[in-house]
């Protein structure tokens, strides 16, 4: 099954960015997905029935519509910083404490952060992740953890757990 | 129109983000500046590309191209900073917490 899902989503994406629905164009793509899926497929997720609950998608554009907004936040953040005369930084590297439990969800979280405002994830050693910060705003572990996973970390959990 | 707006923003964000590599002090600070402005800046102009093409072949190949570099700019700023730390490289000394060291030996 697992197989299965890898095989469809490399074809679509073999479409997408290809582009041509020719007969030779899609076996091309087939053979290309198949392969895929025979070397890649056993390092995807082992329930892929989550797929095809709604309650799922709907939290996952919940998440991206977050997401997009608080990247481009970061822009301006980081943008406002490098064009600053006096450079209003505070650099150092923070612990938090992550409650996620799946491989993928911790991967997505740790993608967020680093598109989020002044955040660089830099390891994670078992529920714990360091996180570079360009401004540090608080010196209390609750507050800056509350900070930096935002509202990212509930949001994964309700699609991605 | 909307693709020309689109393509001067994702320009002037990734000038930000060359600036942001000139101007912050040390590795860390400076992976900051390149990976966000100039992950956002090339979204923008990949957003103003498929404007401009419309929904077409080009204009798909541009909206598949934005997840990719989303999730390939992150991995790497990941490995470059965690690299850097193993290599030994300093943090600035405006730096106020490192609770990376206690790790790192």
């Amino acid at each position: 099954m697992r197989y299965v899902t890898v095989f469809i989503l490399s074809m679509i994406f073999w479409l997408l960015i290809t582009f041509r629905f020719t007969v030779s164009n899609i076996v091309a793509g087939a053979a290309a997905a198949a392969l895929t899926s025979a070397i890649f497929g056993r390092y995807y997720f082992h329930n892929v029935g989550k797929f095809l609950q709604p309650k799922r998608w709907f939290w996952f554009l919940v998440y991206l519509v977050t997401f997009i907004w608080e990247c481009i936040k970061a822009n301006f953040d980081v943008a406002y910083r490098v064009l600053h005369p006096a450079m209003p930084i505070r650099p150092g590297i923070v612990k938090v404490k992550t409650t996620l439990r799946s491989d993928f969800a911790r991967t997505l979280l740790a993608n967020s952060i680093t598109m989020t405002p002044g955040t660089i994830t830099v390891d994670i050693i078992g529920d714990e992740m360091y996180i570079h910060w360009i401004f540090i705003r608080s010196e209390d572990p609750a507050v800056y953890s509350r900070m930096v996973t935002g509202r990212f970390e509930e949001y994964i959990k309700k699609f991605a757990e | 129109m909307a693709a020309l707006i689109l393509i001067s923003v994702g320009v002037l964000f990734n000038f930000f983000g060359c600036l942001g590599l000139l101007r912050l002090p040390d590795m860390y600070n400076r992976l900051q500046a390149a990976t966000k402005c100039v992950t956002l800046g090339c979204c923008s102009i990949l957003l103003g590309v498929m404007f401009h093409f419309g929904l077409g072949s080009a204009g798909f190949r541009a909206l598949v191209a934005i997840p990719v570099l989303f999730f390939t700019a992150t991995v790497a700023a990941h490995a470059l900073v965690r690299g850097a730390y193993n290599f030994g490289t300093k943090m600035d000394k405006r730096s106020v917490k490192d609770d990376y060291s206690e790790i790192v030996k």
